[in-house]
């Protein structure tokens, strides 16, 4: 009997974050190819109703770990009780989104499992030699890394956006089973006070599906509302070149670029941002760049599958003006 | 209050990455610089040395030219350099490191251990909470806000959509995001007394470690192909517009 491919799926208040689905859907390709059953593990508060929705995706098992020590992430919490269940369980592979969760997480398990980890992949495919390999941007993006472990669980994190998300089946069955959360006290040592989600309406940077960044061209923060009308008319988020973050007009935190996030999004639209290859770097994974700017030599036509040479307060409420049109 | 800062070192971000004759990554010709995120860590390591006082040592895994950027962090203020040769290890990666640098580190007194997110050349966001976990201390990562008091230090991590504030006592190992501080140029005396600070270097055979080798493996690297440019839409800003619009919905079908 196979051990299994492990996901672990990440919720906050109970809703489940895109990138656990997008795993999902592709680690149910992969498990087809190997025969290992789909493992969601589920780790949370009042969670009960999410084994459903995991199992639609494509999960044979699901482990339900279900706890208030476990309501909101902990690195202590988190590593303790997925240590114990990996080292009973012993799955062949584990498998995390790279969110600001998995990115805590994930290192941490694996140093404790004492195996390695491929962080931040874009690709995962199945090895004969090594059960699967990973495909991982280095260098920003420049060069990529062919990577594999022969120990076992391979553990990796995934980009967000990097993988469809397939149709849930809704018929679907799977296996549930509720574990007890085993918490060393080592792992209690650091105590959350407080987290604080920024009431937006809009997708988190790294998981949304468009973007719309505004670079130093911006001129000011009282500008970025015209970035926001556009972003909101196509269920957008807004990102920033860091000429506009260290000039004060835009958070750090909407910074893309390799000091910045790593995004992926289905659609890109740069607003008066040169393409400096530090902002490339964050971005140039994205399926599809439009670059506005009023220089036609600027470096990020180079890279840009459709562009624009105009001045962006011209040409952005007229292109929210049209796309609005097309969606509505 | 001893406060040690691990860092790397990395290309410059503007280099150009190139694979070599051998397919490894070749750095012949490529300046290198500490890692940016590991900038704002030196800052705050001097910012609590400023208040709490005490000594900061630099810690880094690397080859010998990484003692560019350990005397670049002793410019900046930093008292103590130790660059653990990495030359000397069999094979390395993030849990060979980890592994290293702790051993390395379980020898000096700490209190607090800074380091960055993430390094820019690997991108893995791994050493410096491996490094928590082998020491079996806490970590918090990400941090763009950290106050120190009672021996018991509160953080501010960015996470997805918001932050977090997090406490933990010491000793415990912290990781800078951007917006942490903004990190501060060597002075040119700065730079003068670097020179007669100490700077050693150790072999890992010394630490007591042996065997250690690197559980991931890159089974080759690759360069991606460069996109291109694609369609410019002409016309009056009106016109181009209404045709970018209609090529995003009906060509490339993301609208
Ligand atoms: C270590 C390091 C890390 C870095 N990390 C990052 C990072 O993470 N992210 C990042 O973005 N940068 C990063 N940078 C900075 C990067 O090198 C560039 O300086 C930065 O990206 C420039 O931002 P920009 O394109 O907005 O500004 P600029 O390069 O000044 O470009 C502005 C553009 O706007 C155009 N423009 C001006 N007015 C208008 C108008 N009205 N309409 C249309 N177009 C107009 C101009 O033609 C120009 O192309 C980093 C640099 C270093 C050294
Ligand atoms: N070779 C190294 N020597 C010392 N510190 C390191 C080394 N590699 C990584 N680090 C630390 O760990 C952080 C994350 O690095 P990485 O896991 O490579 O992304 C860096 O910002 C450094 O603070």
């Amino acid at each position: 009997m196979s051990k299994g491919i492990w996901i672990v799926v990440e919720q906050r208040n109970a809703q489940i974050r895109k990138v656990s689905l997008e795993l999902l859907s592709q680690a149910r390709l992969i498990a087809n190819e190997t025969g290992d059953p789909l493992v969601a593990v589920v780790l949370g508060q009042n969670i009960q109703d999410l084994a459903q929705e995991v199992t639609s995706y494509g999960a044979d098992k699901v482990i339900l770990v279900d706890n208030e020590k476990l309501a909101e992430y902990t690195t202590g919490a988190y590593t303790s009780v997925l240590n114990k269940l990996i080292r009973k369980e012993e799955p062949n592979a584990v498998l995390i989104g790279n969110t600001a969760m998995g990115k805590d997480l994930a290192p941490r398990l694996a140093q404790r499992l004492g195996v390695g980890l491929a962080s931040d992949c874009t690709g995962m495919e199945k090895d004969d030699a090594n059960f699967l390999t990973f495909k991982r941007p280095i260098y920003g993006g420049k060069a990529f890394a062919q990577v594999a472990t022969d120990a076992k669980p391979v553990m990796a994190t995934i980009r967000p956006n990097t993988f469809p998300i397939a149709a849930p089946d809704a018929a679907r069955q799977a296996e549930v089973v509720t574990e007890a959360a085993e918490i060393d006290q080592d792992d209690l040592r650091a105590i959350l006070k407080d987290v604080i989600i920024a009431t937006s309406e809009r997708p988190e940077l790294t998981e949304a599906e468009i973007i719309v960044s505004g670079g130093r061209a911006m001129k000011g923060p009282e500008n970025f509302p015209m970035l926001e009308a556009l972003a909101d008319v196509v269920g957008g988020a807004v990102g920033a070149s860091r000429a506009a973050v260290d000039a004060g007009w835009i958070d750090s935190k909407f910074q893309v670029g390799q000091t910045g996030k790593t995004v992926s999004p289905i659609l890109y639209i740069a607003c008066g941002i040169s393409g400096a290859i530090q902002h490339l770097a964050g971005m140039s994974s994205s399926k599809v760049i439009v670059a506005i700017n009023k220089d036609p030599e600027a470096n990020i036509f180079n890279v840009a599958d459709y562009g624009i040479v105009g001045d962006i307060f011209e040409i952005v409420p007229l292109l929210t003006e049209e796309i609005k049109k097309l969606v509505s | 209050m001893n406060i040690i800062v691990v860092i790397k070192q990395t290309f410059d971000t503007e280099a150009k990455i190139a694979i070599g004759s051998d397919g490894q990554i070749d750095a012949t010709g490529v300046s290198l610089v500490i890692n940016p995120y590991d900038e704002f860590a030196i800052e705050e390591a001097l910012r609590i040395q400023k208040k709490f006082g005490g000594e900061v040592t630099v810690v880094s895994c690397g080859g010998p030219r990484s003692q560019e950027a350990i005397r670049t962090a002793l410019a900046m203020g930093c008292d103590k350099g130790v660059q653990i040769d990495e030359t000397a290890l069999e094979s390395a990666d993030e849990y060979v490191r980890a592994e290293v640098l702790a051993k390395a580190i379980s020898e000096m007194p700490y209190d607090i251990i800074l380091g960055g997110r993430i390094a820019v050349d690997d991108g893995s966001s791994q050493v410096a909470v491996r490094l928590a976990e082998a020491l079996n201390i806490p970590s918090v990562s990400s941090v763009v806000k950290l106050d120190i008091e009672n021996n018991v230090a509160t953080a501010t991590r960015e996470i997805d959509g918001g932050t977090e504030i997090i406490e933990v006592p010491l000793p415990a190992v912290i990781t800078a995001q951007k917006g942490l501080n903004e990190p501060r140029y060597p002075t040119m005396p700065g730079i003068m007394k670097a020179r007669k600070k100490e700077l050693k270097v150790v072999d890992p055979a010394d630490l007591g470690v042996s065997g250690l080798s690197a559980k991931m493996k890159v089974q080759n690297y690759s360069l991606p192909t460069p996109r291109q440019g694609g369609k410019k839409v002409d016309g009056e800003p009106a016109e181009a517009a209404r045709e970018l619009a209609r090529l995003l919905r009906e060509e490339a079908k993301v609208l």
